[in-house]
């Protein structure tokens, strides 16, 4: 647009272009090179898109079981809305791990309609999928639930802005586009953590008691798998270790806001972990409840 | 809940499409403050790419004509047609006029 005609806003091409449907929607896939890059091992690609794919889905998940149940419409919208950004991350993750690694799959009958990122999502059995633990843990309440959310946004912020520069085109565009979503999702938490933090009695209780419940489930994001570490070093991936200090830092920043202190963290993280398949035990209901329309119509076209 | 709302107050949301087009009024949403009202409002009213720039106000500090004034403020202007500027030429690098 030129900055110096101010009719220009007026006479774009679209004339639908008006305020009540939003226009201008692009494809951030568009025009990405999908080529597999030759430094990485096609498997190893494959299991490490399940992963990231797999902490936003599931991520996504648990944040739709708010919806009815949220305290105030507003809020409800607004988990919606960074589930459905995640949802969003995920899509593209799956299908990228479906072109790395056909094998990956789930197979479905002869002439199902099903893409294979759906493939991936309703057909997987709970051990195959590989997302974090911290992303599976019930809801808690609105305080659990905002300390889960800002955990995890802090630290896939610090993932996705080093995955932009991954060697593999399709994790940059879809980390580019990403990092603007979750720095939101962040500003989001942080933001009720400290209201909350800072408001009542009741709700620094409820706060301090989230923060103790979701903590066990941190150290475990930063222990990397040997698919990660290999990812990092062909510079395609990141090591989760290295984000350990950005995380601190915000972690720190926000705590100091809310005057609460984050206990401390376990020397070592229970491994095997999500990163094996290894899920806590709520994880095979919410991932029956996800899939269980799906696996009913397994040829349905949605 | 209901507590929660009588104690939020109300906001009015206005959205601008693009540059060059005003803020237009979408609805109306609770917030405890100014922030969260704006954040609120883009949770609500911009999800499906609506907007560049949100305003959010109080409800209760608009000034609003009373339904009761209608005809004293309105009525008189229901037959001066002559003051649409219909009665001239408009340049052709002025658009959508």
């Amino acid at each position: 647009m030129d900055d110096g005609n101010a009719y220009d806003g007026l006479v774009e091409a679209d004339p639908d272009a008006r305020w009540a449907f939003g226009t201008g929607f692009h494809d951030t896939l568009a025009g990405v090179d999908d080529a597999l890059p030759p430094s990485v091992d096609r498997a190893q690609l494959a299991t490490y898109c399940l992963m990231l794919g797999d902490d936003a889905l599931i991520m996504a998940q648990r944040l739709t079981q708010w919806t009815t149940c949220a305290p105030e419409l507003e809020e409800e919208v607004a988990l919606a809305n960074i589930a459905l950004d995640l949802l969003g991350q995920a899509g593209p993750l799956l299908a990228r791990a479906a072109l790395a690694d056909p094998t990956t799959v789930p197979s479905l009958p002869p002439g199902s309609p099903v893409p294979p990122q759906d493939a991936l999502a309703f057909f997987r059995d709970p051990r195959q999928f590989r997302n974090v633990r911290l992303t599976e843990i019930e809801n808690g309440d609105f305080a659990a639930s905002t300390v889960r959310l800002l955990v995890f946004s802090t630290w896939r912020l610090a993932l996705l802005q080093r995955l932009v520069g991954s060697c593999d085109a399709v994790l940059s565009a879809v980390a580019a586009k990403a990092v603007k979503e979750v720095a939101y999702h962040r500003d989001y938490a942080a933001r009720w953590f400290v209201t909350l933090a800072q408001g009542t009695q009741e709700s620094r209780r409820r706060m301090a008691s989230g923060l103790e419940a979701v903590w066990p489930y941190v150290q475990e994001l930063f222990v990397a798998h040997r698919v990660e570490l290999d990812l990092a070093v062909a510079g395609a991936g990141v090591d989760p270790a290295k984000l350990r200090a950005d995380f601190d830092q915000v972690i720190a920043t926000v705590c100091a806001a809310a005057e609460l202190h984050p206990p401390p963290t376990a020397s070592a993280a229970a491994t095997p972990g999500g990163r094996d398949g290894v899920h806590s035990a709520a994880f095979a209901e919410l991932v029956t409840e996800m899939q269980s329309v799906a696996r009913a119509h397994p040829c349905g076209r949605w | 809940m209901s507590q929660t709302q009588e104690s939020w107050p109300l906001y009015e949301v206005f959205v601008r499409a693009r540059r060059g087009l005003n803020h237009v009024h979408v609805g109306s949403i609770h917030a405890a403050d100014d922030e969260m009202a704006l954040r609120h409002a883009r949770d609500v009213f911009t999800r499906r790419n609506e907007g560049v720039s949100i305003w959010a106000v109080r409800s209760d500090l608009i000034a609003a004509s009373s339904p009761g004034e209608k005809d004293a403020f309105f009525a008189p202007s229901g037959d001066k047609v002559y003051r649409h500027p219909t009665f001239y030429q408009i340049p052709d690098t002025v658009p959508h006029m």
